[in-house]
């Protein structure tokens, strides 16, 4: 797979050939690796990649491999047997297309919900805040990316709860009516805020924040101080400036953070397990088809869904740039 | 780039109000570790108290469960620095055809939803036939790890000065004089910095690790199964405050680490 080219440092071959070749074993060896590059990145690239290759790849090609085989009918033990029922079966099940239809939404919602939290941050951060209070916003956003998530989606469990401080909030400021009018409204609502969809939509974009602020502040930061200056210049107001210049050149960053926040919620199968209405998305379903149902055949169908997204998804991100602003 | 104008008030609510968002939760929790009330999470809390941190240490399983996951953190650490490290360099210092390709299947792991990566690996332990064991959670862990020490080595790669090592060979060092005195110091707190956030990191997991732990608990999991089916709510809460603690200290250390060098350590978690 990785074929060497050795004529990337020809200089330095040169120069290590003309130095007098002294005679301890490790020396020897050492000037072997050096006269051959090739072979020194070949000795270096060899472990990372057999580790990735063979543990990473192989199981998911393994995986991957598995859709194609079926249950036994009466048993419901799994025959490794070449068949395409799995997948007739995941393609014929409208509830199939209830669960992906209703992951992409939540997927769709958070990333725009994140880009929205995340584009006033990202813009104060690198225009406005000074040295120190960037370095302040800097390790504000990193800490909850890097803390603990399972904590985290806890918090939310304690404040959404119905005895919790949303309520209490809302009772203390006497807009208890506007929580239950947002509880009863249909689709979004429910019993408490922690048993809906909006529920798990504000933990969705929590968790998820950090990774859409840091590519955004990254692309913002590349946008030259000199383009808006020449805005202003020209008779741009800051907000034309904004919309004209920051916002298009900043424009891939958020793609770049939308790939984490999209492909994040698409798998994710603990929160809508903790906080929301009960009903499948995609990450649980293959949980539950792999764990309590046994059926790895479908649960590996299912798997292939979100690497197909993602696949598009990426193939369209690069063409946005998206990578240059990773 | 940095204006000299100063920012509208607009502009100022919404980072400000972005920022409350994304740390009042985590307050929230150590306001709740103090809290009296058992049964629920009723706010504001009744009372204060720190007994239930005596409790909480006091629990066997939570002290098993945190043994464990700081044993699979070092190990896949240690293991994610070797490769991290070797697969850095070796983009560094050549170019090769599957130059790019190395970088997405380093990123892949993480890029995919963790569920994906899990259930393979399950797949394939359960097709081995490996019993679980501590080291199937080190398999997973240091697979997703790699990415993250590789990432900060290579960004310091990048800015070293090949001249040095050139520099160092023609002073009469060998290759692993080289390596010893003048590629790792120059290394060192990128490495320092990768390392402290993939023990994060791994500390943290819970997604792949369900899959890979078969009958064991990481501290995780441990609040995984408390979250579902809560049995002591303020042992629960003790041991998150717990954990943010412990995530805490390194993520704010390899921040320290790196920030004179712009490496943007979390870049790509």
């Amino acid at each position: 797979m990785v074929t060497l080219d050795a004529r990337s440092e020809p200089e330095r071959v040169n120069t290590a050939a003309a130095l007098p070749l002294k005679s301890s074993p490790l020396q020897r060896l050492s000037s072997a690796l050096y006269l051959r590059p090739a072979l020194l990145t070949f000795l270096l690239l060899t472990p990372p990649l057999l580790w990735l290759g063979v543990i990473y790849l192989g199981s998911l090609f393994t995986l991957l491999a598995h859709s194609f085989f079926g249950l036994d009918e009466f048993s419901g033990v799994m025959v490794r047997e070449f068949t395409v029922a799995t997948w007739a079966e995941f393609f014929g099940n409208p509830a199939t297309w209830d669960v992906v239809t209703r992951s992409a939404l939540m997927a769709i919602s958070v990333t725009l919900a994140a880009a929205l939290i995340a584009f006033p941050i990202a813009h104060y951060m690198v225009r406005y805040a000074g040295m120190r209070m960037k370095a302040v916003l800097y390790l504000g956003v990193m800490l909850p990316l890097w803390s603990s998530y399972l904590v985290r989606v806890y918090a939310w469990k304690l404040i959404l709860a119905k005895e919790g401080i949303v309520s209490w909030f809302a009772a203390l400021l006497h807009l208890d009516w506007l929580l239950d009018a947002v509880l009863e409204t249909p689709v979004v609502g429910g019993p408490s805020l922690s048993t809906s969809y909006l529920g798990t939509f504000i933990v969705f974009t929590y968790i998820w924040l950090p990774f859409m602020i840091l590519p955004v502040v990254a692309a913002l930061e590349r946008v030259p101080g000199s383009v808006i200056e020449a805005s202003g210049d020209l008779g741009a107001k800051p907000g034309q400036t904004f919309r004209k210049v920051i916002f298009p050149l900043a424009f891939p960053g958020v793609v770049a953070g939308s790939i984490f926040t999209f492909s994040l919620t698409l798998g994710d199968y603990i929160i809508p397990s903790i906080i929301g209405k009960s009903v499948p998305f995609l990450g649980e379903t293959v949980y539950r088809l792999q764990g309590t149902a046994g059926n790895i055949p479908m649960a590996a169908a299912f798997t292939v869904v979100p690497i197909v997204i993602m696949g598009i998804y990426l193939t369209l991100a690069k063409r946005l740039g998206a990578f240059d602003a990773l | 780039m940095r204006s000299n104008v100063k920012a509208g008030w607009s502009l100022k609510v919404a980072a400000l109000g972005g920022m409350l968002f994304l740390h009042i939760p985590l307050l929230i929790i150590i306001l709740y570790a103090f809290s009296i009330e058992e049964k629920s999470f009723v706010f504001p809390i009744p009372g204060f108290t720190t007994k239930w941190f005596a409790v909480a240490f006091e629990r066997e399983d939570v002290r098993r469960a945190l043994g464990l996951s700081i044993k699979v953190a070092a190990i896949a650490t240690s293991l994610a620095l070797v490769l991290g490290t070797l697969a850095a360099a070796a983009v560094w210092r050549s170019r090769f055809f599957g130059r790019e390709a190395i970088s997405l299947l380093l990123i892949l792991p993480i890029a995919l939803p963790g569920i994906i990566t899990g259930i393979a690996l399950r797949s394939a332990i359960g097709i081995a036939e490996i019993p679980f064991s501590t080291w199937t959670l080190v398999l997973g862990h240091a697979t997703f790890c790699i990415v993250v020490v590789y990432n900060n080595v290579l960004a310091r790669f990048r800015r070293t000065n090949r001249a040095l090592i050139e520099a160092s060979m023609d002073l009469g060092a060998n290759g692993f004089q080289t390596l010893r005195y003048v590629v790792l110091p120059n290394i060192a707190t990128a490495l320092l910095a990768g390392g402290m956030l993939a023990f994060a990191l791994s500390f943290d997991e819970v997604i792949v690790t369900t899959f890979t732990a078969g009958q064991q608990s990481t501290l995780p999991i441990w609040m995984l199964s408390e979250l579902i089916r809560p049995r002591q709510r303020p042992v629960t809460n003790v041991v998150a405050v717990f954990v943010i603690a412990v995530t805490f200290v390194p993520i704010v250390l390899a921040f320290y680490l790196t920030r004179d060098t712009h490496d943007v350590a979390g870049s790509v978690k």
